[in-house]
């Protein structure tokens, strides 16, 4: 029996290339995640950020290139090689994301929009409440579950954002501009409150920012230019 | 940051001695570098020269910590000039970086490489300030943003000019 290697990266990416008609997102990208890692993804607008991580998470299908998948306790995935359904479920099941803009169903309560994927994966609804409402209570959010994403401030919607995407203890977190649409003091709160909570859980994270404050909150970070990943970084040899 | 007026700050307050004074100033602003004692004792002495404070009731053979100040109209005055005229933006960084830069591309060299360093070592230091943050009291917090936010600026600039550098690199050698 072989001993699993615990130091093998969670994510890695592998010559990644994409392309849009005639525009190059990404030009060959390599990158190594480590489980527990946050990384913050930082880069000029059309760098190929956002591009990057949805091949990370297996949104897209790069055009050249792999995606490998490491979870924990099961056999590692090649995401890229994947068909939808399968990268569907890997998305429902073992992803978890959070936007600029929340995207919350702005006709359901906090609590039912942080249940949803609990609901999809099959959770019954009273179980998937309860656990919604202490997610929302650990975001600082007590006693405004039965509020609607309207009724809340631009903070208190994204953090319901962050708990409907921790909801289900995903083994990796993808943040796309998470705070991006915030001001300074709620963009401090919601990303305090989110990394604590990720940190505690041991969730890697991949967060695309073009803030370097916000970048700072992250164990490193790496720099996309014109699709490739900039100086200063190399995968370990 | 200006120490003299600082402690002249401080003891507009009230009337202290200047082991107190050290203490007062170490508890703001001493966050990773605390005043040492012989420089508030130089201060004070010099501030005593120019009328902004005077030693009260002063004991027989007694050091300078054995001495209280208080603060003159005069220095009061000067704590409220200092107060309300604004500094001039630092400018020092950027100049030095800007030198580099067109000395690097003058020369040919990795301008780019030369400001990705640059990027490394202040997104280092943003790091080290944030991890400040965590469980800090509200003072410090606000210590740490200033820094945070002064750096910050500093990294657009470096990411503007990183853009820029082509243009920058025709412009300099058409001149």
């Amino acid at each position: 029996m072989s001993t699993p290697d615990t130091t093998a990266p969670i994510l890695s990416a592998r010559g990644l290339h994409h392309s849009f008609g005639q525009t190059e997102a990404l030009r060959g990208i390599d990158l190594d995640l480590q489980a527990g890692e946050v990384l913050a993804v930082m880069g000029p607008s059309g760098s190929g950020k956002s591009t990057l991580l949805h091949c990370l998470a297996g949104v897209l299908v790069p055009d050249g290139g792999s995606v490998s998948y490491r979870p924990a306790g099961r056999s590692p995935e090649k995401i890229s090689a994947l068909g939808e359904p399968e990268r569907a479920r890997l998305r429902l099941a073992d992803f978890g994301f959070v936007f600029q803009f929340g995207q919350l169903l702005p006709e359901l309560t906090a609590a039912d929009n942080v249940s949803i994927p609990l609901l999809l994966a099959g959770t019954k609804r009273p179980e998937a409440l309860r656990r919604s409402t202490e997610l929302l209570e650990r975001l600082g959010l007590a006693g405004l579950g039965a509020k609607l994403p309207g009724e809340l401030s631009g903070g208190q919607a994204q953090r319901v954002a962050v708990a409907r995407a921790l909801v289900t203890s995903p083994a990796v977190l993808f943040a796309d501009e998470p705070t991006g649409s915030l001001d300074s003091l709620a963009a401090e709160n919601v990303l305090t409150m989110m990394l604590e909570l990720v940190r505690e859980a041991g969730t890697t994270v991949v967060m695309i920012t073009h803030d370097a404050r916000t970048a700072a909150y992250a164990d490193r970070e790496v720099m996309v230019r014109d699709g490739a990943i900039g100086a200063g970084y190399r995968v370990p040899a | 940051m200006n120490n003299s007026l600082t402690l002249l700050g401080l003891l507009s307050r009230e009337p202290s001695y200047g082991y107190d004074l050290k203490h007062s100033y170490d508890r703001y602003f001493g966050a990773g570098k605390a005043l040492a004692f012989g420089q508030v004792y130089a201060t004070l002495a010099r501030m005593v020269r120019d009328e902004l404070i005077r030693a009260l009731g002063e004991e027989t053979g007694g050091g300078p910590d054995r001495k209280k100040y208080e603060i003159t109209v005069a220095g009061q005055d000067r704590v409220r000039e200092w107060l309300f005229t604004p500094d001039v933006p630092s400018e020092s960084l950027q100049s030095e970086l800007f030198a580099k830069t067109v000395i690097a591309l003058l020369l040919d060299d990795d301008a780019d490489r030369l400001l990705d360093v640059q990027r490394g070592e202040h997104m280092a230091r943003l790091r080290e300030l944030t991890r400040l943050k965590q469980d800090a009291d509200l003072l410090r917090v606000l210590m740490c943003d200033h820094g945070l936010f002064h750096i910050e600026a500093d990294l657009r600039w470096i990411d503007l000019t990183s853009a820029r550098l082509t243009q920058l690199k025709k412009e300099l050698q058409s001149a």
